[in-house]
């Protein structure tokens, strides 16, 4: 993200904020590169595979899993998305993964690893760990919703037969959700504009102010549906031709597995620590 | 209370999924015996404006710090249980993908701690059986009663399911060193507190609804305003709901363990209890038995009237029962004055 970004993302309030965010992501999904061009469906297995592999590691084999980390960092590079975008979401992932790995240093002490004489106990160990797993996931599951348009993600999830009812479902709430951000973003910048200073909604308007857009919404749905109804929808969404599945996604599928099958049953820092050290 | 990847071991992440893919079968199935397809587009805008009014910060009164929504509640009350269950599954995933609130992988046991007992369990045990109750008497005021009393239950007992379900995942995927009841005792009052605000917010906005549309509520609709006779008075209700929580405050705290709390225990044993072997720390190197903090001891044993959360020099059950009473009281007591000076520093800061 450019600095730019950063500096007109203080200035808006939080809906505003996440419209921007949508807007981004939407733009880094078009983008064209090696990695926006493979099928979703490969990208989305990878992706699956990847995170349940490096949940799977135990608390302890930091070792093991920093390679774990080559991946991410290969795709980022090859789909010219900058690894540091992802991190601004680091705001959120982080905080609870933390509150629950700070305690590990205060309850196990025993100490596993001396480095030049100071002793790092198990606790610190599993905490940095964790939250290594947490960046880890982070940035795997960006890659994919920033290499992969909404659309195509949902078309993939079709093919595998995932219900029709719920990928409408998200479709349709996906295609809302910017709608109704905006429509609230413009609702709560005119509510502080007559209430100067006020945090957030009076008590008095707690009810009103997200129940006038409720029932507005409502009866928007209604008309939504019979737009739909209109343009001959029959209970089935038709999607657009997704990218087909080629033998460069294969090689893609087969070279990622192979690569998280290394990385789980040999300890890929160690080998390299021992080659280097002898 | 959305839960990361890191969090979960895959085998209570696929345990998750597979529970939470089941309801959202069973709900699926139910919407297409409905057979309703208008409804497709009314949940998708409705968990639109949720997804955006989970954004939106409420003041509460006399903290000037905010609260946030309760989707699953609102969204059963207005949609149905299976449909707002189904809307609460897209509004997570839209979180995961977009915002990175909540894991990929961990999606299932989101999906659980937040959509199912919201939607679910609030609803079928909580929603429904006190807007169908005689609670308050009758008429559209007795409903709008019966509104609040099952928006704030129900947010309340859900987010304490949901948070006591964080907890047990993150503790059975050994991702914690945190003893179950040390962690317990960290999210479970949080999320009491939280609850709260989210049941008042939930409360003020069907409320709205109610008094705007009352046939948008499907369950207040069956019911019907000013069709009832009362069974109970408003009086009698507060009696028996002022009862249950002194039998469940009081009588819950006799069976407290006599062992010393998860943390304590954690960091320095019990040998008597037969747990001599857990963190090492033992208590005079820790500070324990220094000097001052057995002046501290002393100190503390002479000002507190209800040592041990029992009355001075009783070992006798009632002791127990009254401390667990008055000692949840006096929580709250100072939880309010914490609000309240807070509030007032910050008038003060600001004029």
């Amino acid at each position: 993200m450019t600095p730019l970004f950063y500096v007109i993302i203080r200035l808006m309030n939080k809906m505003e904020k996440a419209l921007g965010e949508l807007g981004h992501m939407d733009e880094l999904a078009v983008q064209d590169s090696p990695v926006h061009a493979m099928n979703a469906g490969a990208k989305l297995l990878c992706t699956v595979i990847y995170i349940l592999t490096v949940m799977s590691f135990d608390k302890y084999d930091l070792s093991g899993l920093i390679p774990m980390l080559l991946w991410p960092v290969l795709m980022f590079q090859m789909s010219g998305i900058s690894v540091s975008t992802c991190f601004y979401k680091l705001r959120i992932v982080l905080p609870l993964v933390m509150a629950v790995g700070l305690f590990n240093p205060i309850f196990d002490r025993e100490i596993m690893l001396q480095i030049g004489g100071v002793g790092i106990s198990g606790g610190v160990i599993s905490m940095i760990t964790l939250m290594l797993k947490g960046v880890l996931c982070l940035m795997a599951s960006f890659l994919l919703v920033a290499t992969t348009p909404f659309d195509n993600i949902c078309a993939a999830l079709r093919r595998v037969h995932f219900p029709a009812m719920l990928v409408t479902l998200l479709l349709l709430t996906y295609r809302y959700v910017g709608v109704m951000t905006e429509e609230l973003a413009v609702m709560t910048d005119a509510y502080h504009l007559r209430a100067p200073g006020q945090k957030g909604i009076h008590v008095s308007a707690w009810g009103s102010f997200l129940g006038q857009l409720l029932l507005r919404s409502m009866d928007r749905a209604q008309e939504l549906y019979s737009s739909m109804l209109l343009r001959g929808y029959h209970q089935h969404f038709h999607y657009a031709p997704v990218k087909p599945f080629r033998s460069r996604d294969a090689v893609y599928l087969i070279l990622s597995l192979l690569f998280f099958t290394v990385v789980k049953f040999w300890n890929l820092s160690e080998i390299i620590g021992m080659f280097v050290t002898r | 209370m959305h839960m990361a990847d890191a969090l979960l071991a895959p085998a209570v992440a696929a345990t998750m999924y597979v529970a939470s893919g089941a309801a959202a079968g069973v709900s699926i199935n139910k919407l297409r015996k409905d057979d309703e397809p208008s409804k497709l587009p009314t949940m998708a805008v409705t968990a639109a404006v949720v997804f955006a009014g989970q954004m939106i910060n409420y003041t509460i009164p006399g903290t000037g710090s905010s609260g946030h929504m309760c989707g699953g509640m609102m969204l059963s009350a207005l949609l149905g249980p299976y449909a707002g269950f189904l809307s609460m599954i897209v509004v997570l995933a839209i979180q995961c993908l977009f915002f990175a609130d909540g894991g990929l992988m961990a999606l299932g046991a989101n999906i659980w701690n937040m959509a199912f007992y919201g939607c679910f369990v609030g609803y079928f045990l909580i929603w429904k059986p006190i807007i169908h109750s005689k609670w308050f008497g009758e008429g559209k005021s007795a409903i709008r009663k019966r509104i609040i009393a099952a928006s704030i239950l129900g947010c309340v007992i859900t987010l304490q399911l949901g948070a006591f379900s964080v907890v047990l995942e993150t503790s059975l995927s050994g991702i914690t060193e945190l003893p179950l009841g040390a962690f317990m005792g960290l999210m479970q009052p949080i999320h009491l507190a939280i609850g709260l605000v989210e049941g008042l917010i939930t409360a003020a906005v069907l409320c709205f609804v109610f008094e705007s549309r009352p046939e948008l509520l499907r369950d207040v609709n069956e019911v019907g305003a000013g069709t009832l006779t009362a069974k109970r008075s408003l009086k009698a209700t507060v009696g028996i709901l002022a009862i249950v929580a002194l039998v469940v405050g009081g009588g819950l705290s006799l069976f407290a363990s006599g062992n010393p709390d998860g943390l304590e225990w954690a960091l320095f044993g019990n040998a008597d209890g037969g747990y001599s072997t857990n963190m090492g720390l033992d208590e005079e190197n820790f500070g324990v038995s220094s000097d001052v903090a057995d002046k501290a001891e002393s100190v503390q044993e002479k000002t507190s009237f209800l040592p041990d959360y029992a009355f001075p020099g009783s070992d006798s059950a009632a002791g127990t029962t009254v401390s667990g009473i008055v000692g949840s009281a006096m929580v709250a007591g100072v939880a309010l004055l914490i609000c309240f000076a807070g509030g007032f520093f910050r008038k003060k800061k600001q004029s």
